[in-house]
């Protein structure tokens, strides 16, 4: 059993005897607007992606498992009296799907422009707000516009994908394929969206003036979500297109 | 994604709506949460109430209700059963006390997202809105239970209540895991990033352990009940084959062709295991907390009960099939099952003896929460020692699906997590409402819910073993259930009696509210931090200054002490005498 020793004056929370800890550490870095961390925000929110990342993908592993085990099961055909495969091949319309993927890909690469710009120029604040330094007006490529109108272009493809799928006669209940890749694609297609409606919503920050950190902020834990969908969308892809 | 550049030191509102109702504070989200749960455990009370009476009373009329007919019995049995083990089990615990305590605990002025916590009670509020609807749309409430089986519950036409009522059922329960998803996201966010100086991931109060790996089982299982509840959904509405079999209904032939019902069952119960530990674990959590403060001495194995935590975790995850022995499973499956899931008995026997060991030759100061954490020992240990016989696949072909089964998970998830709620709410009260609830009418309370509880769940293993199936209606019907009826009518008895002793507790709660003695800031002479500030806390919880913590959570009796506890704030004891 330990001993008591004291080793400091008592420096309760609450207690007035001493004066205030100064703010510091695992993130209780001081309550008030005046002097925000902002590298401690960043954490924050990126460790707050990484646990959505771990639960999005939770979802698309159960989908994963459901899709392994209906396709090899077998099921009974009243006509036949017997157990027969049911799964029922759909033809992808793989070009399409193709495009898509590059348009994707490409968005992903103008996401990290919008990224990388967005870091330097918070890494450069300080400077910029130093009377009589100017560093122009760095940066205007609008990377994040472009990311966006790359985003709803992905959107815009699944849509047509789904209606040449359609045009082919396969819908969602026409045969467990097929139930599979609109489920599969459209649950993807959803989190996208989630991922542009983000991306607006930094664009917004920028239009009110928000000071560049917090845009910063936003723009990074949002370029590594859109990061992820990419990743997801190839992982779906490759599950619809090789696993057959 | 909006909340990312939040400042979570947001200053206090002042409007009422801004500071009671959409309120970003997480100590007010707490309370928000508590009385969600609350109005929910009523509600669910009530229903239990008429299923017991219906049990003995099979064709009697009840006044207002009127006859309860046997689909209405089974909608009754999963509106019970999901109001309590989502909006009761589910919330309260955490999204409750964790939101009230965890942030004040490890020395933080808010929750890492306040916006998302704002936003993870009201969808959890919208959840239960739309599941009480169901009672209202035509047909009714659904029959297919709390684990929704399909096909029952995947054909529109199966019966009552599985039209439009079970797809509000399920369209609640996908809410309830986003809101549930939003919530772990923040929980684990908090504790990681948000400890104060000195709070050390060894030296968070066994409660913040609990809470957060509970966030972490949610983190993971809620997502694959929501894409498990999808799959429902397309089955139940775009007829789709995943779950649904050729089916006959009422001599039609259904749309649907080869799905698995088994699908659901594994996706479900790899859910719901877990589940019933996210139930569970804050209860453990406080349980310890309070055995510790009110022995005055420390926890007996401060890290066995965090090993044992993570150990539950981590095993929880791998016996989902203990639920499906029944199902035709290979049986060789069922063996690695049964193992696994005797394995959880270890983790769980550790804990209960530290429980004990730390009462033992402590100097036990006996008031209401620590009646009912030691209510909550016992009850875990009377339910958990009817899981190894569960979890034998040759014992559960007999008690599968019987009364047995509904003893088991009542007294160790239903009462058991309840008595750690019960023990928290007297126990933190005092600090969330600044007034002390009434001693004698909490151990009133305490004794007539003890026994009653077990006078309503003791007798049902009983009824299990002779064979009485569980989930039917009516047993008047069968010869040899007629036999065991009187055992039913005292199970009804005893429910009505500890039913009542409820409202002891309401009245209690809310007459302590508002005209309580006051409390001071440590009424129970702990030690975590939220004893170190002002009762009820202020806005930023500490007010303005951060907390800096020496000591571990449980120093109780350190000799060469002025007092008999030192706080974590306090200077540190001698590091070279400290364990
Ligand atoms: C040593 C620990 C435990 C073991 C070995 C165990 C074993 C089992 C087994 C084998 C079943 C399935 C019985 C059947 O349906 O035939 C079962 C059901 C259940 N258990 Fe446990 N259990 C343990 C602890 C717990 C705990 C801690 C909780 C909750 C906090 C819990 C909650 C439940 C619930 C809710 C069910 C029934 C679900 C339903 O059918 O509606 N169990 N348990
Ligand atoms: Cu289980």
């Amino acid at each position: 059993m330990a001993t008591y020793i004291p080793t400091r004056a008592i420096d309760h929370a609450g207690h007035d005897q001493e004066p205030p800890s100064p703010p510091q550490s695992g993130g209780g870095e001081g309550h008030g607007d005046n002097f925000p961390n902002y590298g401690a925000r960043l954490r924050r929110a990126r460790l707050g992606l990484i646990c959505g990342i771990v639960t999005v993908s939770m979802l698309f592993i159960s989908l994963t498992s459901a899709y392994i085990v209906r396709r090899g099961l077998p099921t009974f055909d009243e006509v036949k009296q017997g157990y027969f495969r049911d799964w029922g091949e759909v033809p992808l319309p793989w070009l399409l799907l193709a495009i898509n993927t590059a348009i994707l890909l490409l968005s992903s690469i103008t996401m990290e422009g919008a990224r990388r710009a967005i870091t330097r120029r918070a890494a450069l604040a300080p400077v910029e707000s130093i009377p009589g330094i100017s560093l122009g007006e760095e940066g205007s490529f609008p990377w994040l516009a472009v990311t966006i109108v790359l985003g709803f272009g992905f959107l815009l493809g699944q849509w047509l994908a789904w209606g040449e799928l359609k045009a082919r006669g396969f819908l969602v209940n026409t045969n467990p394929d097929s139930s599979f890749i609109y489920l599969l694609t459209a649950a993807h297609a959803v989190h996208l969206f989630g991922g542009i409606v983000a991306m607006l919503w930094a664009g917004i920050t920028a239009l009110l003036h928000r000071p560049v950190e917090v845009r910063r902020i936003a723009i990074d834990v949002t370029a590594w979500y859109w990061h992820f969908m990419a990743v997801l969308w190839i992982y779906i892809f490759a599950l619809l297109g090789l696993m057959r | 994604m909006a909340t990312t550049a939040t400042v979570h030191a947001h200053a206090a509102p002042q409007g009422f709506i801004r500071k009671y109702i959409f309120s970003l504070d997480h100590k007010i989200i707490g309370i928000q949460y508590f009385f969600l749960a609350l109005t929910a455990v009523w509600i669910g009370m009530f229903l239990s109430l008429l299923m017991r009476l219906h049990l003995i009373f099979p064709t009697a009329s009840l006044p207002l209700i009127g006859e309860i007919k046997p689909e209405q019995y089974l909608s009754l049995l999963t509106m019970h059963g999901t109001i309590m083990v989502f909006f009761v089990l589910t919330t309260a615990p955490q999204g409750g006390f964790g939101n009230y305590f965890l942030p004040i605990q490890i020395g933080a002025p808010d929750m890492a997202f306040p916006v998302l916590n704002m936003l993870s009670f009201w969808t959890t509020f919208v959840a239960f809105v739309v599941l009480i609807c169901a009672f209202f749309v035509q047909g009714g409430a659904p029959l297919h239970g709390w684990t929704g089986y399909p096909p029952l519950s995947a054909v529109q036409s199966a019966g009552p209540g599985e039209g439009l009522g079970a797809d509000l059922w399920i369209t609640s329960i996908a809410i309830f895991c986003i809101a549930s998803l939003l919530g772990a996201l923040n929980f684990l966010t908090t504790t990681l990033d948000m400890r104060a100086k000195g709070m050390t991931l060894m030296r968070m109060p066994l409660t913040c352990w609990s809470w957060f790996i509970t966030a972490m089982l949610g983190l993971l299982a809620f997502g694959v009940l929501l894409s498990a509840g999808i799959l429902l959904l397309l089955d139940r509405n775009l007829g789709t084959s995943f779950y649904v079999p050729l089916v006959v209904v009422n001599g039609q032939i259904m749309g649907h062709k080869g799905g698995s019902p088994l699908l659901w069952q594994h996706l479900f119960w790899f859910f719901g295991h877990p589940e019933v530990y996210i139930a569970i674990l804050p209860g453990m959590g406080v349980t310890s907390q309070i055995l510790s403060t009110f022995s005055r001495k420390p926890i007996f194995g401060y890290k066995a009960m965090v090993y044992a935590m993570l150990a539950i975790g981590f095993f929880g995850f791998m016996v989902w099939g203990h639920h499906m022995f029944m199902s035709g499973m290979s049986p060789y499956s069922a063996f690695a099952f049964s193992i696994l899931t005797m394995c959880i008995g270890v983790p769980s026997a550790i804990k209960t003896f530290n429980w004990l060991g730390t009462m033992l030759k402590g100097r036990i100061r006996f008031k209401s929460p620590m009646l009912f954490a030691i209510g909550f020992v016992s009850l875990f240990v009377s339910g958990g020692l009817s899981g190894p016989f569960l979890a034998q696949p040759v014992l559960d072909i007999q008690l599968h699906d019987t009364y047995f089964v509904v003893g088991h998970f009542h007294l160790i998830m239903g009462v058991a997590a309840i008595f750690g709620m019960f023990a928290a709410t007297y126990y933190w009260v005092p600090k969330m409402f600044g007034r002390m609830m009434n001693e004698f009418w909490g151990r009133i309370h305490f004794f007539i819910t003890f026994i009653g509880t077990y006078a309503i769940f003791m007798p049902m293993h009983y009824l299990g073993i002779a064979g009485g199936t569980r989930r039917y209606s009516q047993y008047t019907e069968v010869a040899y259930l007629a036999k065991l009826q009187p055992i039913h009518v005292f199970m009804t008895y005893a429910a009505i009696i500890t039913i009542a002793a409820q409202f002891i507790f309401v009245i209690n709660l809310f007459w302590s509210i508002f005209k309580g003695p006051k409390a001071s800031d440590n009424p129970w002479e702990a030690t975590t931090l939220e004893w170190t500030t002002a009762t009820p806390p202020p806005h930023d919880n500490f007010n303005g200054v951060t907390p800096v913590v020496h000591n571990g959570p449980y120093e109780y009796g350190v000799p060469g002490a002025a007092r008999d506890y030192v706080m974590q704030t306090d200077p540190a004891i001698s590091s070279a005498a400290a364990h």
